[in-house]
């Protein structure tokens, strides 16, 4: 009635009704109906156009999976419409998704789901009975004991008290507080709530967020979409992508004149770019934060992909709490995990956690205030999460399996790993660090003058031309460096590791001829 | 490590104080939300039930959560070919055994063919699996009898929160006075006023319709059918979710959004903020392909698929007037009919010395009234100021959800309790 009132009043009047008129639904009658008057409207503008939509999300960008994969999916297209191409596939190599690369799931892993997505199957003598066990005990503290009651807002509590007595196991006997685990969907999920309580304050006092460059695009998409201030600190390429508290002093230093920055992002192994970090480093880093009074976010997603022999994975709050109550008291932190990587690769099912240390107590009201209004996260990526810190152990029925399973993963990709890093580094012109951890290679590669000419005449970064050519010559898709950030003059690309090994060394290959082509070409 | 010897004692003096992260140093937006549904008054009921594990005496056995439409959770059984089909995703060793029926397995095949590495555990394209939003869009026609709906127009979203979430996203711009304004109904469901505080600036319930001579009209297809120049310029965002209907699929956050008539670059905006989640739990997506494309008459599944799913809005149906009729029958409780949704939002009388009462507590009048109400029998509801009402009036809301044989000696036990403290305040 209000809407018939304001057509009124505007004197505007639709046209006659369209080639349903005659069928149309009584509520469709009555609506007109009440539309009495009806006078002409011209075409008006739409409400929601680039111009008055929200400026933040405009802002945005997220190359892992921008422009260089929408040209992917375009190429498959044709690809699939018979257009003929110098190559018959397009290899995915943009996305950190290891089952979309033919890694097999874990097969305990799946029985547990399977059972507590369809319980009949606990009278089904083809399961193990541990795993049967397992789902019992998850449905038992699910409401209604099924996957499809919410869960509270922080997580099913039995699944909080499994990821506590994980990270207690892993940090040697550091102790972990269920209270302090958020279950979460993704962890990208919980960084961006995160980062999401910390932004304030405006103009000069505008939260500044410190993160590494090269960076996973998520922080700096989330800083975009929060309008706080981003904040970089450079990565040592010359020393294997090492983390120097020095360049984290300069950072902050200079950040401290525009914004107040707040926020120390570290990622550890490291994506794209795959250092692992000493424990001296770690310790360098959390006395910088304590001393500096930065809040510090530890994203450990790829806590389980180390490869190299001399490197070893150290919590982040496991060297907090080893370095005494003067900083285990004191500096607050939060560290990420999730079951999209390690040797688990379940990405689809969104789950992970977030361990919070030191938060003040009205903090982790608000924070679970705020996880409220999404209710919760999905409570199958949370029986997922489970499994993960809670697998068989030896002496238990599916052990030998999983075990198997495990190793021949990251063994697999430990050896990817030596494979990329090796052959990239007998390409003239690409030079690949050594690939400590994680599941990427992030290859510095020389472009030519001319290139970077031509790059410029075609509007785009030069690793941004460079990666679309190879694209269109060979159907490999990786992401420019541009995507994650890199020193000024510099060009890489990001290229993951997941490729089975034979089709790994194809793309290897390729790479390496079309590099050598574009050398010459643009010699 | 270079601590300076007098910092020891400074540091361990500094404490709560000292903290990056407090209440003043916080978004401040992120302070200003609020969502009753699971706010305060669902706080103390966890509490109450933590004390009752703990074995302190109660004037009840159990805490009734009659506060979040959680339909599952209060007994209510999934629907077993959805299980069967994502059970058989889940597990492909399944599709060799005899103990799944045929069309299930041809179901799983075919999402499974659809997934990256044939694989649910693979990210999915942001707006979801493409053959899901085929399936959904299929499943629009025909529910809008015919009036054809584009797979390029839906997005798969964690839940419909999670969607309705992004689009108010996308709208909200603007500073001071053209600070973008969203007109919400009152009563809300409060994900919108929370949105809105959040940004700092919906039709859920489908399958949930009950009383007779009440039918379920699309926004899409009320506009459509309304013609030019609404169906070709009104800008329309539609929601749908797996957790209601007869499916309760809460904890799998399944939902769809539906945009008719947006902006093309405004769109392309909103592929690539969905991107940097990655994409919505395939789990959910599965299940949401199995609602939008059950087992047709001829499948095998079909019949008990469909017993199952009437016996479920039946006993709804049932429940819905069950409660209308034992609200109606307490004086100073008026319940408008349950036409439709899971809930009941009765109003309630409450005598003047009440709300003296609340203020005096600092609380409104209703939260004081459903506070009393969980301490002294156990039954948790949301008060009506959570989702707001016109100034003077109190309401509750109270889900229909609880098992069928517990519900009207709930509906009693809650109308007694309004009587008692009705006489406690007069």
């Amino acid at each position: 009635m209000q809407r018939a009132a304001a057509l009124v009043r505007r004197g505007c009047c639709p046209r006659s009704p369209g080639p349903w008129g005659r069928s149309q639904s009584s509520a469709a009658a009555e609506a007109s109906a009440v539309l009495k008057v009806r006078p002409e409207r011209s075409r008006r503008e739409r409400i929601l156009t680039l111009e008055s939509m929200n400026p933040q999300v405009k802002a945005v960008e997220y190359a892992v999976r921008g422009p260089i994969v929408l040209k992917a999916g375009e190429i498959e297209l044709e690809l699939q419409r018979g257009i003929k191409k110098p190559f018959t596939e397009v290899i995915r190599a943009n996305i950190g998704d290891a089952q979309a690369m033919g890694q097999q799931p874990i097969t305990f892993l799946r029985q547990v789901m399977a059972l507590c997505t369809y319980p009949n199957l606990l009278d089904s003598p083809s399961f193990p009975e541990d795993a049967k066990k397992r789902a019992r005990r998850i449905l038992q503290a699910c409401g209604g004991n099924s996957l499809g009651s919410y869960s509270a807002s922080q997580g099913v509590n039995c699944i909080r008290e499994d990821v506590a007595a994980y990270i207690t196991r892993r940090d040697g006997g550091v102790p972990a507080d269920p209270d302090n685990i958020y279950l979460t969907t993704g962890a990208s999920d919980g960084i961006s709530t995160i980062l999401k309580i910390l932004v304030s304050g405006g103009g000069k006092s505008r939260t500044g967020v410190m993160i590494p460059i090269p960076q996973y695009p998520l922080y700096s998409a989330v800083i975009s979409e929060l309008d706080a201030i981003q904040v970089n600190y450079y990565l040592d390429e010359d020393n294997c992508w090492a983390l120097n508290v020095n360049e984290l002093r300069r950072a902050l230093q200079e950040a401290k004149d525009h914004c107040d920055p707040k926020v120390l992002c570290i990622i550890n192994p490291g994506n794209p770019t795959g250092q692992v970090q000493s424990r001296k480093c770690i310790e360098d880093v959390i006395h910088f934060a304590w001393e500096e009074k930065l809040f510090l976010l530890a994203d450990e997603v790829y806590q389980d992909n180390v490869y190299s022999p001399d490197c070893r994975f150290h919590s982040f709050k496991k060297v907090l709490y080893e370095m005494g109550p003067e900083y285990s008291s004191n500096v607050e932190l939060a560290s990420f995990h999730s079951t999209s990587k390690g040797y688990m690769g379940e990405c689809g099912y969104r789950g992970g956690y977030m361990e919070v240390i030191n938060l003040h107590p009205e903090i982790k009201g608000q924070l679970v205030k705020l996880l409220s209004v999404r209710l919760c996260p999905p409570v199958s990526g949370q029986a997922a999460m489970d499994i993960v810190v809670n697998p068989p152990v030896p002496g238990e029925e599916s052990f030998e399996q999983f075990h198997r399973e495990k190793e021949s993963v990251l063994g697999n990709l430990a050896k990817k790993a030596k494979l990329t890093e090796d052959l990239f580094n007998q390409v003239p012109g690409i030079h690949c660090n050594p690939l400590q951890g994680a599941m990427y290679a992030f290859p510095r590669i020389f472009i030519p003058s001319k290139a970077v000419e031509a790059a410029q005449a075609h509007k785009m970064a030069p690793d941004m031309f460079y990666c679309m050519k190879l694209l269109e010559e060979t159907g490999i898709c990786v992401v420019p460096g541009s995507g994650f950030g890199q020193r000024e003059g510099t060009y890489h690309f990001r290229m993951t590791i997941l490729p089975p090994v034979e089709k790994l060394k194809t793309v290897l290959q390729k790479v390496k001829d079309f590099h050598i082509k574009f050398l010459e070409k643009y010699a | 490590m270079a601590l300076r010897a007098g910092d020891h004692s400074q540091v361990a003096m500094n404490g709560l104080k000292e903290k990056v992260l407090t209440l003043d140093t916080m978004n401040p937006c992120v302070r200003r939300v609020e969502y009753a549904v699971r706010g305060p008054i669902v706080l103390r009921a966890l509490e109450l039930e933590q004390e009752l594990r703990q074995g302190v005496k109660k004037p009840f056995t159990e805490v009734i959560r009659a506060n979040i439409g959680d339909a599952q959770a209060m007994g209510q059984k999934p629907i077993t070919f959805l299980r069967q089909v994502l059970a058989l995703c889940v597990h492909p060793d399944l599709l060799n055994s005899p103990n799944f029926p045929e069309d299930a397995k041809r179901k799983a095949e075919r999402i499974l063919q659809a997934c990256g590495g044939h694989s649910l555990g693979a990210y999915s394209v942001s707006s979801g699996i493409q053959l899901i939003r085929e399936d959904v869009a299929s499943y629009i026609e025909r529910r809008d009898g015919g009036i054809p709906a584009d797979p390029n127009n839906i997005y798969l979203s964690t839940g419909a929160s999670d969607a309705i979430l992004t689009v108010l996203k996308l709208l909200v711009a603007g500073e001071g006075p053209t600070r973008t304004g969203v007109l919400i109904p009152i009563p809300q469901y409060p994900l919108y006023s929370a949105a809105l505080a959040e940004l700092n600036a919906v039709q859920v319930y489908q399958d949930n319709v009950y009383a007779e001579g009440s039918q379920f009209h699309s926004f899409k297809k009320v506009l459509t059918e309304m013609g030019p120049p609404y169906a070709t310029q009104q800008e329309l965002a539609s929601f749908h979710s797996v957790s209601k209907g007869y499916m309760g699929e809460c904890g799998f956050r399944g939902g769809y959004v539906e945009v008719v008539n947006l902006d093309a670059a405004v769109q392309q905006q909103m592929q690539k903020l969905l991107s940097v989640r990655l994409c919505p739990p395939v789990p959910g997506q599965v299940l949401l392909s199995m609602v939008v494309s059950p087992p047709a008459p001829s499948d095998p599944s079909f019949a008990q698929f469909q017993a199952e799913r009437q016996a479920v809005l039946a006993e709804l149906a049932a429940k819905a007037k069950l409660t209308e009729q034992v609200f109606n029958e307490a004086p100073g409780i008026r319940c408008n009919p349950v036409q439709g949704a899971m809930y009941s939002f009765p109003r309630v009388q409450l005598p003047p010395r009440a709300v003296q009462r609340a203020q005096e507590l600092g609380l409104a009048p209703d939260m004081f009234f459903c506070m009393r109400l969980l301490e002294e029998t156990g039954i948790c509801v949301v008060p009506g100021s959570g989702f707001g009402q016109r100034e003077g009036t109190y309401h509750f809301r109270m889900t229909i959800l609880p098992p069928m044989e517990k519900l009207r000696p709930l509906l009693e036990k809650l109308s007694q309790f309004h009587a008692k403290f009705t006489r406690e305040y007069s």
